[in-house]
């Protein structure tokens, strides 16, 4: 049974309804060893060789907690102004997967590390919105099932499963924000804002590496929508696979239309689990459970509690960095930025490597312009975002350095990027071999003057006769043989100086 | 050679560093009787001659090389439960789920045991996933009690039990969840000891309700148990459970404790653990028990724990609750058994298949009834009121630890039933661990001596001594005082008075 009902218009929406959203945000530690064994946790590693007893969930292994990882679930909860537990336990989240080798997940329940906190985000215009926290806790994140065989790679159709337990007990924290209320037309927009500036602020913790597209940063939007005037929340979906900031907003946009479509078709939306297709933007509904799921949580007789002491909660507040909001404001005081200029920085997405790039010996407002302009440009083109661009702040900040000591021209330094994404090396290597320095052998440029004047006689007359204006043709014949690596400025003098002007 | 099988393991030790006799002869003295009373006996599952011959061979080598015994038990025969993991063996858990399966690490329990020079000859056999109390539940037969080869051994440890009292072994480890060690202990007329939760690694060891499992030494001997205990406990980091906590001086006390009387002791007996339900022949046994304490010079007082008489329910909801969880993971997809996977069933279909298959009846049982406990809108009332049982236990130990040194009670309420008398009735089954779970729950050391034969069937009888949490040093004191008052009065240990068994030629 499948029934489409019609998208509604986006207006429409928020003229009929308000938008309720609640975010879960998984984030993998980037701790050295697994949350309860000693296994190594690095990304692409072959398949199951990251393996040991416990994370295999065999016969008679026991979990041990990391206590790493109980110290960067402490210090994220604080940065997200939570309370910390004086005394919590872990809990088993009893379900059947393959991919989890105990068929229980060893998480918290009712008794999290972190709990009532909150985040303010700021928007793309400046205002700010404070998004309450429930809670954050510890858990330990599933293996990976590769199902082969299917037209789709789902696991519906698929002739056999692979099962890869690598990341089976990886450190996670999920992340789980109250209902987000009152936003209206810019609830896509909060949630995208929210999922930044805790991606920002986690990558300022250093606790994890926040790649959407590896899975250590995921996002389970939940999206409900409410009759405006109504008292009570409306029947909400979650949906997972969201795997960029860009999709996040699409998500929750693409679901509150297709479920206002729905009410006002008089239908009812069905709490679901749905998943986003990336290439249409739309969310389809996950398979269909038969009844509800009953997880049975109870607490792991395996672990004893955890009970931080407030000495070491107050020794961690002390290791929490710069927040990224303080930082922009310091760095747009430090770099004479607009706030037009900074909001550009933040929605680049740019502030960190331009930052970096500066570190690495760059006058700032070069370092921002090739960040905000050429590189972000590149970054569109290939579809990928501006930290993924494979080229580092320090290499850019060489190609800069090029440009000032008059190596490069601003057009030459544009091919050597070119060439460093392109994966030919170093900016001084792809000058080399594109051979792109600036002409600056002036008996080279004699030679190209002398042949451009000889080709336009007409010209070169009218320059004798003091037409100074006429040398512009000359030039562009030079730069035209010279390939664009000679320094116009001075072929414009060696012309006048060839003719007496 | 026969005797060298009726020695204790301390002798035997002792006859091994004085050179008197090899390890390897001591290995095949009882390689050799096992092969003699196995089918009649069925306490093993797996045996590995050449292995226990090449452990045996090792300590004599150390002993010609004049090299010091790794420990006070080097070169000692033992049988391990088959629900610990050990390298180049099967670990089965008496089920067809894991037949076969070879575990690719060893137990912490199993590590001590190999590097104290123990000679482990196989693995024995039990209830399946340690549900039971007769070993009947075995997926591989049952094991029978060679005080009445028509008689279960009790359970769930009946194979390690069985073992010693069959003289197969002098020494054998055993698991307790509810019972599991001191119930076989008792019907066996063997000494069964469940250290304090937490003193002994629980890495390696099979979960079955993982809050309770705790496993412990079995033996002929209080010495001999005692001196297995300090082998196998202690602090380990691979079990987060793990008490980091010294040893309790078991040894010292039970040497100490048999040549000493009790005078200044406190005993309770609890008042609760006694009546209706109760043998007539085990009650006198206790009481001759009691009778014996109090002329070794001990105070005897009547306590009262009325929680006790919710331990039982308390517990069937908190072990099958975690067994529900602990063996989610038999599911066919990474080891063990798997059925049905013609290549069109789904991984979800394969796993009920071979869930219905490589289980047994009471371990679906307790599965069901430990997934309901814990479901949705009755946590509350099942496993969150048995968790709140389980406190008022704790409490009533604490209370009665207040006026006393160690708590008695008969081990068991019954000796040694008929093969196949309660397999109908899990409930009369269930009831066999009445006097046992108190202490599990609480977690805190609980042990069972034999205190005489039942004068109505003449089967062995179990007196249970209880102590406090990490205070396992005062039941073997007591334990080993009344061991040595027993054997003067009954003229020689009850464990020559178990009947020589047929012999296969």
């Amino acid at each position: 049974m499948t029934v489409t009902a019609e998208l509604m218009d986006y207006d429409e929406v928020l003229d009929r309804f308000d938008p309720v959203l609640g975010l879960e945000v998984h984030v993998e530690l980037s701790t050295n060893t697994k949350m309860f064994c000693g296994c190594p946790t690095g990304f692409g590693a072959e398949p199951n060789t990251q393996v040991c007893p416990t994370c295999l969930g065999l016969p008679g292994s026991l979990p041990v907690v990391n206590g790493a990882a109980v110290e960067s679930a402490i210090r994220i909860g604080l940065a997200l102004n939570c309370e910390i537990a004086q005394w919590c336990r872990f809990a088993r989240k009893n379900y059947f997967y393959p991919d989890m080798p105990k068929n229980f997940q060893t998480s918290q329940y009712d008794e999290p590390i972190a709990f009532n906190g909150w985040l303010d985000v700021t928007l793309d215009d400046g205002e700010i919105v404070r998004v309450e926290i429930e809670r954050a806790h510890m858990e330990e994140d599933t293996g990976k099932s590769l199902h082969v065989g299917g037209a789709t790679g789902r696991i519906h159709g698929a002739e056999h499963s692979l099962l890869d337990y690598n990341r089976a007990g990886v450190p996670l924290i999920e992340i789980v924000t109250k209902t987000i209320e009152g936003t209206g037309a810019r609830a896509p927009e909060v949630a995208r804002a929210y999922v930044a500036t805790l991606r920002d602020l986690l990558k300022a913790l250093d606790v994890s590496d926040v790649r959407m597209d590896q899975g250590s940063l995921r996002c389970d939007a939940n999206v409900s929508l409410m009759p405006k005037g109504a008292a009570e929340f409306g029947t909400r979906t979650e949906t997972k696979n969201v795997n960029s900031l860009r999709s996040v907003e699409r998500a929750v946009r693409h679901e509150m239309t297709r479920q206002a479509g729905i009410l006002v078709g008089g239908g009812t939306i069905l709490q679901e689990t749905r998943h986003f297709e990336e290439a249409t933007g739309t969310t389809r509904a996950g398979r269909r459970k038969e009844t509800s799921e009953d997880y049975r949580y109870f607490p792991e007789p395996d672990l004893v509690p955890i009970a931080p002491s407030r000495e070491w909660v107050a020794e961690l507040s002390q290791t929490l960095p710069e927040m990224p909001a303080q930082r922009r404001k310091r760095i747009q005081a430090e770099w004479s930025l607009t706030d037009l200029e900074l909001r550009d920085l933040v929605n680049a997405g740019a502030i960190d490597l331009v930052a970096a790039t500066v570190d690495a010996g760059a006058p700032p407002a070069e370092a921002r312009s090739w960040w905000v302009s050429y590189l972000s440009q590149s970054a569109n083109s290939r579809g990928v975002e501006l930290g993924d661009l494979p080229i580092t702040p320090a290499q850019v900040a060489k190609v800069i350095a090029l440009v000032a000591d008059g190596t490069l021209t601003n057009k030459l330094a544009r091919e050597v990027v070119d060439g460093v994404l392109a994966g030919e090396g170093e900016p001084e290597q792809v000058v080399d071999q594109r051979g792109l320095k600036v002409v600056s052998d002036d008996s080279a440029l004699y030679a190209a003057v002398d042949e451009a004047l000889a080709a336009q006689p007409d010209v070169a007359d009218k320059i004798r006769d003091g037409k100074v204006a006429a040398a512009g043709a000359i030039v562009g014949a030079v730069m035209k043989a010279t390939k664009g690596q000679a320094d116009a400025k001075r072929v414009r003098e060696l012309v006048l100086e060839r003719c007496g002007a | 050679m026969t005797d060298l099988i009726r020695l204790t393991a301390a002798e035997i030790a002792a006859k091994i560093q004085a050179k008197e006799v090899s390890a390897v002869e001591v290995a095949r003295a009882h390689l050799d009787r096992i092969d003699a009373v196995e089918p009649a006996v069925h306490a093993f599952l797996h045996i590995d001659g050449d292995r226990a011959l090449q452990a045996a061979k090792a300590v004599d080598e150390d002993v010609a090389a004049g090299r010091p015994a790794a420990s006070p038990l080097a070169g000692v025969p033992l049988a391990l439960k088959d629900v610990l993991t050990m390298r180049g063996a099967p670990t089965t858990c008496g089920s067809k789920m894991l037949e076969g399966w070879e575990p690719p690490y060893d137990a912490t329990v199993t590590l001590r045991l190999l590097e104290a020079g123990l000679v482990i000859l196989g693995k024995t056999n039990m209830d399946e996933f340690a549900m039971g109390s007769s070993t009947e539940n075995s997926a591989y037969g049952p094991t029978r009690n060679p005080w009445d080869l028509d008689r279960i051994p009790g359970g769930s440890g009946g194979g390690s039990a069985a073992a010693l009292a069959a003289f197969e072994a002098p020494l054998a480890i055993g698991t307790d969840t509810g019972g599991s060690i001191r119930q076989p202990g008792s019907v066996t007329g063997t000494v069964g000891v469940k250290p304090t939760y937490g003193t002994v690694s629980r890495y390696g060891l099979v979960a079955f309700s993982s809050s309770l499992d705790q496993a412990g030494p079995c033996a002929r001997t209080v010495l001999d148990a005692a001196l297995l205990h300090e082998v196998i406990a202690g602090h380990d980091p691979l079990d987060s459970t793990s008490i980091d906590a010294p040893v309790p001086p078991v040894v010292a006390a039970a040497r100490e404790g048999a040549n000493a009387d009790l005078k200044g002791l406190r005993v309770g007996v609890v008042t609760e653990l006694a009546g209706e339900g109760y043998q007539p022949g085990v009650l006198a046994a206790f009481e001759a028990a009691v009778a014996q304490l109090r002329e070794l010079g001990a105070e005897i007082v009547e306590v009262s724990c009325p929680s006790f008489d919710l331990a039982l329910p308390a517990y069937y909801l908190i072990a099958p609750s975690e067994c529900s969880s602990n063996l989610a993971r038999f599911d066919a997809m990474r080891y063990g058994l798997r059925v049905g996977d013609d290549a069109t069933r789904s991984a979800e279909e394969v796993m009920s298949l071979t869930r219905e298959a490589g289980f047994g009846a009471e371990v679906k049982r307790r599965i069901m009834l430990g997934t309901y406990a814990l479901s949705s809108g009755y946590y509350d009332a099942y496993y969150g009121s048995a968790q709140k049982v389980r406190t008022l236990i704790k409490r009533d130990f604490d209370a009665a630890f207040g006026q006393v040194d160690v708590l008695v009670s008969p081990t068991t309420p019954t000796t040694a039933f008929g093969i196949g008398e309660r397999t109908d009735d899990p409930i009369a089954m269930y009831r066999a661990d009445l006097c046992t779970i108190p202490s599990s729950m609480a977690g805190n050391a609980a042990l069972s001596i034999p205190c005489g034969l039942s004068a109505c069937d003449g089967l062995p009888v179990g007196l249970q001594i209880m102590s406090p949490a990490l205070q396992d040093h005062r039941g073997y004191r007591v334990a080993a005082a009344y061991e040595t008052a027993r054997d003067a009065a009954q003229g020689g240990p009850l464990i020559t008075r178990v009947p020589e068994l047929e012999v296969a030629h």
